[in-house]
């Protein structure tokens, strides 16, 4: 079955995953992997839903976003890709002054490495501008990354630590 | 003395500190001195007992504060005062102490709780710290040696404060992507 992945993003206010969620509801999209959270005051949801074409579900968003800020994309994709884990998961933590090219440059340099971002949030909280990344890094790299991030880091003039995760979290 | 027998404070109190202490601003990041791990300290040198009698000078002055180190008022020093008296997830307690280069030699029972900051003072985190540990310091103004064993919230305020003394945030051990929270309580 084809899968829909749809993005919703616009000025936080209540009901905005209850307008979206019923209208897909009822042209019988099933909603699978979601995040929906608020972004500096915008509401964003990012989702992957099976059911209708990608006519059936735009014609069912569009009462939705007609007459308000929100904006709606909707884009057929391939089934689920299969991705296997390529090694351990890491954490990594980054924490400094705001400027630009903090996610670029760590995050090339993951690239480089061969590590594969699973999750990433940025926060600015005042001046101060935290990234939080979970990545799966190639067995053995960890180390050799770690001296690449802290040159980076340096350059940037801000913290970073990469760490094991857990997997037995709670 | 068994290895995981608490030694306690003896007779030191804050009196030891002498005068009650000033009340210094409080740091917050980015800033660097937070990043560096501070030194070694003389528990006896008196600009250290005027540093731990300010620490707990400002701690108390500090809305819901319960330790306070002193990479947090400028000061790259293995210093930090801990109070977790009267919290509601406190189980044994020291009382008000301050504690000169203080290592945590055992922990065991990791838990993930939340924790804030003064110098985060916008976000929480999500942090697995060990609810057991056992702490080797000195005494500021008598250079006494303590061997503290303490759980639950005393413990985790220990681990926070003692990160600080090495020039780490609880940013820098939250358990994943989305363990990181706007505060929504302001004591």
């Amino acid at each position: 079955m084809s899968e829909l992945a749809i993005t919703v993003i616009g000025p936080d206010r209540p009901g905005i995953v209850a307008d979206v969620a019923e209208a897909l509801a009822e042209v019988g999209a099933n909603l699978t992997d979601s995040t929906m959270t608020r972004l500096r005051g915008h509401f964003a949801m990012t989702l992957i839903c099976v059911g209708p074409s990608g006519p059936e579900a735009e014609a069912a968003l569009a009462p939705v976003v007609a007459d308000g800020p929100l904006v709606a994309t909707v884009r057929q994709v391939g089934a689920e890709a299969t991705s296997t884990p390529i090694g351990e998961p890491y954490l990594m933590s980054v924490h400094g002054a705001d400027r630009l090219g903090i996610v670029s440059a760590l995050t090339r340099v993951l690239a480089e490495t061969g590590g594969n971002l699973t999750d990433l949030t940025t926060r600015l909280s005042g001046p101060l501008y935290v990234l939080l990344a979970e990545v799966e890094l190639p067995p053995g790299t960890a180390e050799g990354l770690a001296e690449r991030l802290a040159e980076a880091a340096a350059r940037l003039d801000v913290e970073v630590t990469l760490r094991r995760a857990d997997s037995d979290m709670l | 003395m068994t290895a995981g027998q608490d030694c306690g404070l003896g007779d030191w109190t804050t009196a030891v500190l002498g005068d009650r202490g000033g009340v210094r601003s409080v740091l917050t990041a980015p800033v660097g001195v937070l990043s560096r791990a501070g030194e070694q300290v003389d528990p006896l040198a008196d600009d250290v007992v005027r540093l731990a009698a300010d620490l707990v000078a400002t701690m108390r002055v500090s809305p819901g504060c319960v330790g306070l180190a002193a990479p947090q008022v400028g000061v790259g020093a293995r210093v930090f005062a801990v109070d977790v008296t009267g919290h509601p997830k406190t189980l044994t307690s020291h009382g008000t102490f301050v504690l000169c280069n203080a290592e945590v030699v055992e922990a065991s029972r990791w838990r993930l709780g939340r924790e804030g900051c003064m110098s985060v003072p916008d976000l929480t985190g999500d942090v697995k710290r060990a609810s057991r540990v056992v702490v080797q310091a000195v005494l500021p103004g008598t250079g006494a040696a303590v061997r503290l064993v303490t759980d639950g919230f005393e413990a985790r305020a220990l681990q926070h404060e003692i990160d600080h003394c090495l020039g780490r945030l609880f940013l820098d051990r939250v358990a994943g992507a989305h363990a990181v929270y706007q505060r929504k309580v302001y004591l």
